[in-house]
C-alpha cells in the first residue's frame, strides 16, 4: 500500500488506527461497519457513490462534507431508512441483507436524526424510557399484567433518570419532549439512543444549536462512549469539534468518499480544500 | 310541551343501545387514531362485521360446503355465546385483510383504503348472490336472532319505565350488558396505554421513524392495534344488533364511522373518557334536539314555513354540527383533552 505522505506538522493517528494509509477505503484492523459499493441516486443527482469504506471499532469517526454531499443519504442507507441502488454493507462482521431499521438498531446500531425526531407528546422521561431495548412490557400481553414488567420498569428508570442527569435535563423529565428547546431537544435524542446500550451509535450534527459550554461537557460524553468500548460516527461541520474528539476522520464530496486520515492530516489535504473552497471559501479547516 | 316526558326521553337516547354500540365503536376509533395515529375510516366496517357474524351465525347458521345433504352442525342455528365468540376472529381477520397492504404505507393510505372497504363490505350485504350463499338478508338484512340472548334474560318480557320513557326488559338487559362492556373495553384500554406496549403505540402516533430508530417494530404495533381497537368497533356493532334485534346494511354506513369519529374527538381523542364522555354528550344533544324539536313543531311554537315533522330531523344535525364547529374552534383538544398537549403541533 503506497501511503500519502502526512503533510507536516499532523499528528498521525494513534491506538490501532497507527500506521494506516491516509487514503478513501483504506482496510482497518477491527472494522465494525464496511460500506461496499453503496449507491443512492434521485433522479439524476448521485447522492451517494461509496466505493469502500471501514469503521473502525471502538473509535470515534468524524463523517464530514460540504452540504449535500451526502452525509445524511449515507447515514439512512446505513441504518435502513432508505435503500440503496446498489451495494451492499456488513455491521458488526455480518453483512446486512434485508435492512430493517428496527432489526439493526436491535443489533446494536442506533442513530439520532439531523432533524430532530422527539415524540412531542411524550414526557422528556417516556421518551427515554422507549428507548431501552428488550423490555418485556412491551408485547401486548405482558402489558396488560404489570406484574410482569414493573421491576424492569424501575431498572429502567434509574437508567433514563441517570442519563437524564449526566445531560443536564433532570429537571425536565416530567415535561412533554415539545416543550424543550432545539438544543434540548438534541441531548434528549442523544441520550435517548444511548438507552439501547448500542455498539454502534451513529449522530447526525449532535452539537448543532447546542450551545458552547455544554458542547464541552457533550463532548466528554461522546469521549466517555469511547471509553466504554462503542464506536461513535458523527456527522459534523464545525472543525474544533472534528479535531477535538475524532480519531478518524472520513471526508464525503458529491456522493464519493474523498479522503481519510486523522484529524491533523484533513486541512492539509488539496482535494479536501478544493471540495470545501467549492462552497465555503471562509471555511476554517484547521490547518495549521 | 311536555317537559317530563322531553328530559326523559333525552336521558334514555343518551344511555341507550345506539350510544352504547357508538363508543364502543369510538373506544376502538381512540386504540386506532387517539393512540396509534391510524386514519381508520373504516370503522362501519368492523361494526358491520360483528352484527352479521353474530345475525348470521345465531340466527341461521352457515350452508357449509360439502356437506351433503341435510343440515349439519354449521347449517344450525349457533347459540348465542358461539357467536359472540365468532366475531373476535372475524374483526381480526378484517383487521388483517385491510393492514397487511396498507400498514407500511403513508397514513393516508389507510383512511382510504378503510373508507372503501366499509363501502365494498355494506353493497356486497345488500347484493343478492351473497345473501343466497350466507343468508345476509339482501337489503332487508337479518331478524330473529336474538332469541338466545332473550333466553337468557332475567327480565325478558318485563316493561319498565325511566319517569316518562317506557322501555322493555330485552332493552334494560341489553343496555345493562352494553355498559359493562363499555367498562371492561375502557379498563383494558387503560391497562395497556400505561403499560410499555402503549408507549410505543403513542410514539409511533408522534413519529414512527422515531420508534424505528429504537428498535420498535412499527408494522406489529400497528397491526397490533388495528386488530384490537377492530374487535371493539366490532363488539359495538353487535350490541347494534342484538338492541335493535336487527341487522340492516344501511345502519353501517360512512355514517356509522363519521358519528365515532365525531363523539371521540368531542371527548378528546386519546384519553380513556373521551369516548365515553364524547357519547353521552353526543346523544344528549341528539335524543334532546330531536324530541325537542319533534313537540315543538306539534304544539307550532316554530315558525311552520321552515320546521315541520318532515324535516326537523336533519336540523338537530345541524346543531350537532354548529356544536363541533364551535368546539373545534374554542377547545381543540376536545372537552377533556389535555391543553398542554395540543399546544404544539406534530412536527
Ligand atoms: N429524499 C430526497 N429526494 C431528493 N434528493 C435528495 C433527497 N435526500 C437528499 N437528497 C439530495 O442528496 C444530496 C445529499 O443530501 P444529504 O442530505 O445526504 O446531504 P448532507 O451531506 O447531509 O448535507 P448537510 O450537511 O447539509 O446536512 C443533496 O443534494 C440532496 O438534495
Ligand atoms: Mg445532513
Amino acid at each position: 500500500m503506497s501511503a500519502d505522505v502526512p503533510s507536516a506538522g499532523a499528528t498521525p493517528a494513534g491506538g490501532p488506527l497507527a500506521g494506516l494509509a491516509y487514503e478513501p477505503g483504506v482496510k482497518k484492523p477491527d472494522p465494525i461497519l464496511i460500506a461496499d459499493g453503496l449507491r443512492r441516486s434521485f433522479g439524476g443527482l448521485v447522492a451517494v457513490d461509496v466505493d469502500h469504506v471501514e469503521f473502525q471499532r471502538g473509535c470515534i469517526t468524524a463523517l464530514i462534507g460540504p452540504n449535500g454531499a451526502g452525509k445524511t443519504t449515507f447515514f439512512n442507507l446505513i441504518t435502513g431508512f432508505d435503500r440503496p441502488d446498489a451495494g451492499g454493507w456488513e455491521f458488526d462482521g455480518k453483512p446486512v441483507g434485508k435492512a430493517n431499521p428496527y432489526r439493526l438498531a436491535r443489533a446494536g446500531m442506533v442513530r439520532t436524526f439531523q432533524l430532530t425526531k422527539s415524540l412531542t407528546r411524550l414526557s422528556v422521561l417516556e421518551n427515554m424510557k422507549l428507548g431501552a431495548l428488550d423490555q418485556r412490557g412491551e408485547s401486548v400481553f405482558a402489558g396488560l399484567i404489570r406484574p410482569m414488567w414493573s421491576q424492569q420498569e424501575k431498572e429502567i428508570e434509574q437508567k433514563a433518570d441517570a442519563l437524564l442527569e449526566r445531560f443536564k435535563l433532570g429537571h425536565m423529565r416530567s415535561e412533554f419532549a415539545g416543550n424543550l428547546s432545539g438544543g434540548q431537544r438534541k441531548l434528549l435524542e442523544m441520550a435517548r439512543a444511548l438507552m439501547a446500550d448500542p455498539k454502534l451509535i451513529m449522530l447526525d450534527e449532535p452539537m448543532a444549536g447546542v450551545n458552547p459550554a455544554l458542547t464541552q461537557s457533550l463532548l466528554g460524553h461522546v469521549k466517555d462512549l469511547r471509553a466504554e468500548g462503542r464506536s461513535v460516527i458523527f456527522v459534523e461541520h464545525d472543525m474544533d469539534v472534528v479535531h477535538d474528539i475524532s480519531d478518524w476522520v472520513v471526508v464525503m464530496a458529491e456522493g464519493r468518499v474523498l479522503a481519510e486520515g486523522p484529524p491533523a492530516s484533513i486541512g492539509a489535504n488539496q482535494d479536501v480544500i478544493d471540495a470545501y473552497l467549492g462552497t465555503h471559501h471562509d471555511l476554517d479547516l484547521g490547518a495549521p | 310541551m311536555n317537559w317530563p316526558l322531553i328530559i326523559s326521553n333525552t336521558l334514555f337516547t343518551a344511555i341507550g343501545v345506539q350510544a352504547i354500540a357508538f363508543i364502543l365503536a369510538a373506544i376502538g376509533v381512540n386504540m386506532h387514531f387517539g393512540y396509534t395515529g391510524l386514519l381508520n375510516f373504516g370503522q362501519a366496517a368492523f361494526a358491520a362485521i360483528g352484527a352479521y357474524t353474530f345475525a348470521i351465525l345465531a340466527g341461521t347458521g352457515i350452508p357449509w360446503p360439502g356437506s351433503g345433504d341435510g343440515p349439519g352442525f354449521f347449517e344450525n342455528p349457533w347459540p348465542w355465546w358461539a357467536a359472540a365468540l365468532a366475531v373476535l376472529p372475524m374483526a381480526t381477520f378484517l383487521a388483517l385483510l385491510l393492514g397487511v397492504p396498507t400498514l407500511r404505507l403513508r397514513a393516508d393510505y389507510l383512511a382510504i383504503v378503510t373508507i372503501a372497504a366499509a363501502e365494498i363490505l355494506r353493497q356486497a350485504l345488500i347484493a343478492p348472490k351473497l345473501d343466497e350463499r350466507f343468508n345476509t338478508g339482501g337489503a332487508d338484512g337479518l331478524q330473529g336472532f336474538s332469541s338466545g340472548i332473550e333466553g337468557i334474560n332475567p327480565w325478558n318480557g318485563q316493561e319498565f319505565r325511566l319517569w316518562k320513557q317506557p322501555f322493555d326488559g330485552h332493552q334494560a338487559f341489553v343496555i345493562l350488558v352494553g355498559w359493562i362492556l363499555i367498562a371492561v373495553c375502557s379498563a383494558l384500554v387503560w391497562l395497556l396505554m400505561r403499560s410499555p406496549w402503549g408507549r410505543v403505540l403513542k410514539s409511533i402516533r408522534e413519529d414512527e421513524d422515531a420508534a424505528r430508530s429504537l428498535g420498535k417494530n412499527v408494522f406489529a404495533y400497528k397491526m397490533q392495534s388495528l386488530v384490537i381497537g377492530g374487535i371493539v368497533g366490532a363488539l359495538g356493532g353487535m350490541v347494534f344488533a342484538i338492541g335493535g334485534r336487527a341487522a340492516a346494511p344501511n345502519d353501517y354506513s360512512t355514517a356509522f364511522t363519521f358519528f365515532a369519529w365525531t363523539l371521540l374527538i368531542l371527548g378528546g381523542a386519546g384519553r380513556i373518557k373521551g369516548p365515553i364522555v364524547g357519547g353521552l354528550i353526543f346523544w344528549l344533544i341528539i335524543g334532546f334536539t330531536e324530541v325537542f324539536l319533534s313537540q315543538a313543531t306539534r304544539n307550532a311554537l316554530l315558525p311552520g314555513w321552515r320546521v315541520n315533522e318532515n324535516n326537523f330531523g336533519l336540523l338537530r344535525f345541524m346543531f350537532v354540527g354548529l356544536g363541533l364547529a364551535a368546539l373545534v374552534v374554542f377547545r381543540p383538544q376536545g372537552i377533556f383533552g389535555d391543553r398542554r398537549e395540543q399546544a404544539f403541533d406534530v412536527r
